[in-house]
């Protein structure tokens, strides 16, 4: 690891003119992305802007129409909220399926969702929610927000705030886990509120974090996994690696969303 | 150099490191507390659990002064004097380990698991716990007996972090 400052801002306006001062440095949330790519020198900042101190950004708030997560808020407190397993279980169980229980102690979804991953598993519930990323400086629709992997629409010296997730009646996630990473090989996130119907895939896209759009159309008849039968995704903008190849993706797909649907309208 | 502070198994300590300081090489190479053992570096085996007040994590992949203030428990701090914490006294009594090296990172892991999660913990919820500590002797089937019973022995015991919250 290459050596690097170390900033404690307690408010977010010190951290945006730290960052706009240092065009080296990086924001630090829970660390369980960035410090390990810092050790195998993939990333080196000139200096870390620690968000631990910065007052108000972690917590769990639920309104009538809407649930906002900060976005310091760890993995594990997102997946024990009482008052988010009431109104949309299928959100909390995605944090809840996030690696293993030390890195839910210390990961956040700010840092997740700024990372974008493609085989991380907010992503997928952002996009299939069709939440709104809040930064210091404006509201990006998730549609807008991830650009591909490891890229989003964030400026250098954005920091994300939070995350507003409106409330969807039915929704679900599955995810099926790379064996030894945890990360998802697929993850399929469905849900419909009044006529919008969302499903998003992360893990097997070519290009990051999609929506599967024949599959929405699909389930516009019906929102229901048997809508899907006969259904199949192409595989052209499929990943191929080591792990699988683009039809194998393809076909898990169909099968996440399919389980992702019963759970969905199981309730 | 920043300068950390922290009380480590009910000590206070202090000293000027590196930034890049791992927790985990604060306490082996600062304090000579070689019980946190370092198994993959890669924050995969948790090998190198500890507790932050209350809750477990890798301390590879946090450096030491992001726990500025905090209350770190290591392996060597869990016992009561000569009297082993329930947990250690189980995996000893169930043989819960073969080569030991990465027993510390399991007993860390398995007192916070039961302070999550209760201390009436079935087989499944052990080894779905369990998923952030690999064993390369893979000695998991009494891992999991001594978690079983270490777990019940701990009962009552809900944890600092959970305390605080109360
Ligand atoms: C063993 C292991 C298993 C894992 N398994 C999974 C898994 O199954 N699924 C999954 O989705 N993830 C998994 N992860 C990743 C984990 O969820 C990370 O915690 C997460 O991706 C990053 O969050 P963080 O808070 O740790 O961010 P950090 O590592 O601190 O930061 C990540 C990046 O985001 C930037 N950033 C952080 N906060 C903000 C902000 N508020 N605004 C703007 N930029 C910001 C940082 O500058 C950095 O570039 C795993 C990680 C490990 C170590
Ligand atoms: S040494 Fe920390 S997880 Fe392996
Ligand atoms: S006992 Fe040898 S690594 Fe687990």
């Amino acid at each position: 690891m290459y050596a690097f400052e170390i900033h404690r801002p307690t408010t977010v306006r010190q951290a945006v003119n730290l960052l706009a001062k240092n065009p080296e440095a990086k924001l630090l949330a829970g660390g369980h992305s960035l410090v390990p790519v810092m050790k195998m020198r993939l990333a080196s900042p000139s200096a870390l802007i620690d968000l631990s101190k910065v007052e108000g950004l972690a917590g769990v708030e639920v309104g009538s129409r809407s649930v906002t997560i900060g976005a310091m808020t760890r993995h594990r407190d997102v997946a024990r909220s009482p008052e988010l397993h009431q109104v949309m279980p299928a959100l909390a169980s995605v944090p809840d399926s996030i690696g293993d229980p030390h890195v839910r102690n210390r990961g956040t979804i700010g840092g997740s969702i700024a990372n974008n991953d493609p085989n991380a598993d907010y992503p997928a519930a952002c996009l299939g929610l069709g939440a709104t990323i809040i930064t210091n400086k404006r509201k990006i629709p998730a549609d807008e927000y991830f650009q591909g992997m490891f890229d989003t629409a964030l400026e250098p010296d954005e920091i994300i705030t939070k995350v507003s997730f409106p409330i969807a009646k039915k929704a679900g996630y599955e995810k099926f886990k790379h064996p030894a990473s945890g990360f998802a090989l697929v993850g399929v996130f469905v849900s419909k509120r009044s006529s919008e119907i969302r499903v998003a895939v992360t893990g097997a896209g070519a290009n990051g974090v999609f929506r599967a759009t024949v599959f929405e159309e699909a389930l516009k008849k019906r929102f229901h996994p048997k809508s899907l039968d006969g259904v199949t995704l192409s595989t052209d903008e499929m990943n191929s690696d080591i792990h699988a190849g683009k039809d194998y993706r393809a076909h898990l797909v169909g099968v996440m969303a399919r389980r992702a649907l019963a759970k969905a309208v199981a309730g | 150099m920043p300068t950390v502070s922290m009380t480590v198994n009910g000590k206070p300590v202090s000293a000027n490191v590196d930034a890049r300081t791992l927790l985990v090489q604060f306490l082996r190479e600062n304090l000579r507390l070689t019980g946190t053992h370092v198994g993959c570096d890669t924050s995969q085996c948790g090998a190198c659990v500890v507790h932050v007040d209350g809750v477990a994590l890798k301390s590879c992949t946090t450096f030491a002064w992001q726990v500025e203030g905090a209350n770190v428990t290591t392996i060597e701090g869990l016992a009561n004097g000569d009297k082993l914490h329930p947990m250690q006294e189980a995996f000893r009594e169930n043989h819960g380990l073969q080569c030991g090296f990465c027993t510390p990172g399991m007993i860390m892991s398995a007192v916070e698991m039961v302070w999550r999660k209760g201390s009436d913990l079935d087989e499944q919820t052990i080894r779905e716990e369990l998923d952030g500590n690999l064993c390369r002797c893979t000695g998991y089937h009494n891992i999991v007996k001594a978690i079983h019973a270490g777990a019940r022995a701990m009962a009552g015991d809900r944890g600092p972090a959970q305390q605080a919250a109360e």
